[in-house]
């Protein structure tokens, strides 16, 4: 059981350190957001369930933190995407359309922004 | 064994910890340093829980979570200045 928490925990910190590389690769500010928020939530999660299959009686506690993180740490950074798109960074060259500032042509740009 | 494993994990994300804090320093605009300073946050929220499984104490885990509350309320306020300056 311990040593199933020790993997899980490996994994998660490996998802940690590709959220880092994500953060430094990345072209431009809203791609660095994706890299740096879905992948530290899942690696965190990923410990803290480890840390809870090596210490079974803190199981109560990891849950109550990998709750926090789970709904804590997608509102921030939307908070943060949102302050910045209307702060006026721009999205990087490769990006097909912005479409909170309603630029594009199928359906899914009828969003009003 | 499941020790060592956790060292190793703890080494990992100290690594990633130094490679954030890059984007930190380099980062041109102030959403970028915000992104770069959240992740740091949930990587050491990640690290005061190997701490107290190190310690044997659940004590840090209750550390952990007021310090992501801290740092969820920090980077909203982070949002509101880039949106519209304080």
């Amino acid at each position: 059981m311990e040593l199933l928490g020790g993997i899980f925990a490996v994994a998660g910190s490996v998802f940690l350190l590709l959220a880092a590389l994500g953060l430094i690769r990345m072209p431009d500010l809203f791609d660095r957001m994706q890299a740096g928020t879905k992948a530290t939530t899942l690696g965190t999660m990923l410990f803290l369930i480890g840390l809870a299959l090596a210490e079974p009686s803190w199981a109560g506690k990891s849950a109550l933190l990998i709750l926090f993180v789970l709904f804590s740490n997608p509102l921030s950074s939307h908070a943060l995407a949102r302050a910045a798109h209307y702060a006026g960074v721009t999205l990087g060259a490769k990006a097909a359309c912005d479409e909170l500032a309603g630029e594009c042509d199928d359906e899914a740009g009828e969003v009003t922004a | 064994m499941a020790s060592l494993l956790f060292d190793i994990a703890a080494f990992i994300m100290l690594i990633s910890l130094v490679l954030a804090m890059v984007r930190l320093l380099i980062g041109p605009t102030p959403a970028d340093r915000a992104v770069a300073l959240d992740a740091m946050t949930i990587i050491a929220l990640s690290l005061i829980g190997w701490i107290s499984l190190r310690s044997g104490r659940v004590i840090y885990l209750d550390v952990a979570m007021v310090y992501g509350l801290i740092s969820f309320v920090g980077v909203v306020a982070l949002a509101r200045y880039v949106e519209r300056g304080l």
